[in-house]
């Protein structure tokens, strides 16, 4: 299901609207098929608008069989499509997905339109030429239900057609029959008479430039890749498989020709202490991992603060606590980010809004880790990290160039002296006349030396939480969607970026006086925040957790925000959000 | 890249090799012996001590590398083979050492241990084992011996040992050795192969904590007795020990060893196991790791030095290849990706 998804995904950039997916897989690999728990589903949103979210309901529901039904009917619109593969709905699989009796012959389905398909069925027949197995055979059913969708919402076959000579190419088959399905699919809806309907989605009007469809595991690694390229250095990542961060091992790992060098570590902790390693050697250093990584690294990341050295750590937020969730998404771990060291222990948090907006902010952390000698945590999350979107490509050439500077004059050489920024010189081991010891045990002040001493200690302490609180100087101002002051400011950060904005247009277009502001900047926050804070009457934060950035807001601004959360491993739908915001427009708390 | 086995490339002493760190270790710890060791073979050798980092863990043989004039990172408990690792792989032209303890190396960072044995990745790692931990005071350690009485086993440790040499062995480390702090000739020569090994080089060194584990290693440090309780491995010559070398180790049944004596039964030179460190399999050297004291010698010198591939030797050559075959990088390119779209 992922697999044609993704190719309707890609037929849909090439057409060139403006699209957001959700993939929903099962969690365990081989949850049997035609169970509930093994429903693994590909939910996408596309308009000739820009669209923001995957959407809260679907208007087209393709179900391959009963459980899928059963899964998934409570998200389709009334009135909306019901495609059925009815070849599926046999009594054993309607009992294995919990049906007493056939809903297709039911009132439950009343208000749909629904398509009953005899898909698999007309696949088998379709494909026989190819002269594969029955079960093989059948295998194609789900690009006879490609071509379907592809007719239905007038789509080109040639991405997927190219996409199988790739795929397949070895086993030629396959590839054919796979071909005739899909043709099958297409012209069974265009011959029967079935659909009424024949959608025409035109381009959406978004701003000039190249396109392509981009994963948000994907747009982190090339903004890791990117920043090291723009300094003239190498990336190295380190990090152990975990769910949903993987994929960032997965991409980066192919791209040794750029000099990447991939280490997949023995642990969580390992891939923190190579990257800090690698960092000490004066590599562009990353390490990627999800919320039970990130705790384990967590004393490692103590230490990365302890030796100010550059590098990036990106959290893929999932379900938590403990191993929760692993395939759902979740904002639970600013906190973690924020404050989930021991001792003060202060570092720069930039979190991603969309898939194609994780390029620009690990990219930023590699220019704010280098510029203050620190390690800096970007988080995404399951949502963001697996759904994709277009994104503009940016020119290498628009991208600001990162500088790096290893030379140090010996003679004046003091390990933990500080510049402007209040950075530490990245003296690197090989250089003549640099020798230098470095630990976790406290430094004194320019000579780096281990100090006991309890008024250095106090200095230090302050020194690294100011030399994090500069950051604000070189981050941008926060901006707002909507007017600068009002009855309400709805105040988000991460994922929730495209639900949160859906819904404060949606009031706004109905005149609620109501804004917008979306943080990048975690920790530390943009130097105007406050000022805007003080603007609104009340303050709403929407998270997928359980006020996390609102405890923030209220502790640094002294602000009565109010939360809005939820925590199922799944989005916002904007209509829950919009209703919140009218009811708090409305006078209620 | 700067192999270890390069020519000298300096002339310094030994005592250019230290820093003006004071040094913080108890008077008569077994670490001031090997430092001065340390120092002595990074002088015998020529080392560039702008090329060498000594990465440490916690605990008392951790502060090493304050007292080192090279670079130096003391880093978190048992995580130094981890960021060695990582800067191994960003820079294979520096030297590196691991200095590590027992409870610092077996215990909470056993995991990394294991792996870098496992990858030979090209460093060295240096154990010392005192069979105790010192800088927390005194409590247990994997390799103290069972029974121990120490301040957090008040009735006798209940858990068995581990033998840092079997470990090593068995995770077909490529350089495996042991040696004494208090036989310093021997000390210097084993640092001195171990500097010269291409791959992971691992040395045990028995250390004596006179504060917490006085004497633990007396037998193979006492004059008097060390001959009969310690034999000397040497490549291609018989297991003999004993301070009239009459007695000898051979193989007996169902490959049992057994300490036999020279002239008695019929035993001859002939009749003893040979050490070979170069055999591809473990086998012996795991066997011989295995010889504990007081029911036989404990070997000191070299277990096994065979040549592998290395770690990081095989991630440059990936490199090389695929920078070869696909040519020169083009990040605008792959940034595109497979499939863009123009919109005007
Ligand atoms: S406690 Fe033991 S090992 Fe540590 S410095 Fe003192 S004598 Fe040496």
């Amino acid at each position: 299901m992922q697999l044609v998804g993704t190719q309707f995904t890609d037929a849909t950039a090439i057409v060139g609207n403006d699209l957001v997916t959700l993939p929903d897989y099962p969690a365990e690999i081989r949850a049997p098929a035609g169970s509930l728990a093994g429903v693994s589903g590909f939910q996408i949103n596309f308009a000739s608008t820009e669209v923001y979210t995957p959407g809260d309901t679907v208007q087209t529901l393709v179900a391959m069989n009963p459980a899928a039904l059963k899964v998934n009917l409570a998200d389709l619109d009334h009135g909306g499509h019901l495609i059925l593969n009815i070849d599926a709905f046999t009594p054993t699989a309607l009992k294995h997905a919990g049906y007493e009796a056939d809903p297709t012959d039911d009132q439950e389905l009343q208000g749909y339109h629904v398509h009953k398909v005899p898909m698999t069925k007309l696949t088998i027949e379709a494909v026989k030429d190819a002269g594969l197995k029955p079960k093989e055979a059948e295998r194609c059913k789900n690009f006879f239900a490609l071509g379907l969708a592809f007719w239905l919402y007038d789509r080109p076959l040639d991405a997927t057609l190219k996409w199988l000579d790739q795929k397949f190419g070895a086993r030629p088959q396959i590839r054919q029959a796979n071909e005739l399905a899909l043709r099958a699919g297409f012209n069974y809806g265009n011959t029967t008479e079935m659909f009424q309907v024949h959608y025409r989605v035109r381009p959406a009007r978004v701003p000039p430039g190249t396109y392509r469809k981009i994963r948000g595991n994907d747009a982190t690694s090339l903004g890791l890749m990117a920043a090291a390229w723009q300094a003239g250095q190498k990336l190295f990542y380190a990090s152990y498989p975990i769910t949903p961060a993987s994929d960032i091992l997965h991409e980066l790992v192919k791209h040794k020709n750029f000099g990447v060098k991939v280490f997949q570590a023995e642990d969580e902790i390992a891939a923190m202490c190579a990257a800090i390693g690698a960092a000490y050697g004066g590599a562009f250093a990353a390490t990627g991992t999800s919320g039970p990584g990130m705790a384990l690294k967590g004393e490692a990341i103590g230490l990365a603060v302890m030796l100010e050295l550059p590098m990036v750590i990106v959290n893929v937020q999932r379900g938590g606590p403990s191993t929760g969730l692993p395939t759902k998404t979740e904002q639970a771990d600013l906190f973690q980010a924020v404050l989930g060291r021991n001792g003060e222990c202060p570092l720069p948090v930039l979190a991603a809004s969309s898939p194609g907006d994780c390029f620009a902010t690990a990219f930023e952390a590699f220019q704010i880790a280098v510029r203050y000698m620190t390690p800096v945590v970007v988080l995404t999350d399951g949502y963001v990290a697996n759904g994709s979107e277009p994104w503009r490509v940016p020119r290498i050439e628009d991208l600001p160039r990162i500088a790096v500077n290893h030379e140090f004059p010996p003679e004046t050489f003091q390990p933990y002296a500080r510049d402007e920024n209040l950075a530490r010189p990245w003296a690197l081991p090989g250089t003549p006349g640099l020798a230098h010891r470095i630990g976790g045990l406290e430094k004194e002040h320019i000579t780096g030396k281990v100090s006991y001493d309890p008024a250095n200690h106090d200095f230090m302490v302050r020194l690294r939480d100011a030399k994090v609180a500069k950051v604000a100087d070189m981050i941008p101002e926060q901006t707002l969607i909507g007017d600068e002051s009002g009855d309400l400011l709805v105040v988000s950060w991460g994922g929730t970026y495209g639900t949160i904005r859906s819904a404060v247009e949606r009031v706004r277009d109905k005149g609620g006086s109501v804004s917008h502001c979306h943080l990048r900047h975690m920790h530390p926050m943009p130097r105007n925040l406050g000022k805007i804070l003080k603007s609104f009457r009340k303050i709403l934060v929407p998270e997928l957790n359980l006020g996390q950035l609102c405890l923030l807001l209220r502790g640094r601004y002294l602000v009565d925000a109010i939360g809005f959360n939820k925590v199922q491993g799944k989005p916002f739908a904007v209509a829950e959000v919009a209703a919140r915001i009218d009811q708090i427009l409305n006078g209620g708390d | 890249m700067a192999a270890t086995t390069s020519a000298p490339t300096v002339s310094l002493q030994p005592k250019d090799y230290g820093s003006s760190q004071e040094i913080r270790w108890c008077p008569g710890c077994g670490n001031y012996s090997i430092l001065t060791q340390l120092k002595k073979v990074c002088s015998n050798l020529g080392k560039d001590p702008d090329k060498l980092v000594f990465v440490s863990g916690i605990g008392c043989s951790s502060r090493l590398p304050y007292y080192m004039g090279t670079y130096g990172v003391h880093s978190i408990h048992g995580r130094a083979p981890a960021l060695a690792t990582g800067l191994r792989l960003a820079r294979p032209d520096l030297e590196i050492w691991v200095i590590t303890g027992d409870g610092d190396g077996l215990s909470i960072g056993g995991n990394h241990l294991l792996h870098a044995f496992r990858r030979n990745l090209n460093i060295k790692i240096i154990m010392f084992n005192n069979r105790i931990y010192g800088l927390t005071k005194g409590q247990v350690s994997p390799t103290s011996e069972m029974n121990k009485k120490t301040i957090s086993t008040p009735y006798g440790s209940i858990g068995a040992m581990i033998n840092p040499c079997s470990v090593a062995i068995g995770c077909e480390a490529t350089f495996v050795a042991r040696t004494v702090d208090m036989i310093p000739a021997h000390l210097q020569k084993t640092l001195e192969r171990a500097a010269a090994h291409r791959g992971v080089a691992f040395v045990e060194v028995y250390q004596n904590c006179n504060i917490f584990n006085d004497g633990a290693f007396k037998y193979s440090t006492d004059r008097e007795i060390r001959e009969d309780h310690v034999v000397e491995l040497e490549h291609g010559k018989a297991l003999i020990f004993g301070k009239d070398q009459t007695k000898g180790l051979r193989i007996g049944r169902n490959y049992c060893p057994e300490v036999v004596t020279l002239g008695e039964n019929g035993m001859s030179i002939y009749d003893l196991l040979i050490h070979d460190e170069r055999a591809s399999s473990p086998a012996l050297a795991f066997l011989l790791s295995r010889l504990r004291h007081p029911d036989y010698p404990e070997p000191i010198g070299v277990f096994r030095a065979v040549k592998s591939p290395i770690y990081n030797d095989l991630i440059e050559e990936q490199i090389r290849r695929l920078t070869q075959e696909r040519g020169a990088p083009d990040m605008q390119k792959l940034m595109y990706g497979p499939e863009t779209w123009e919109v005007n």
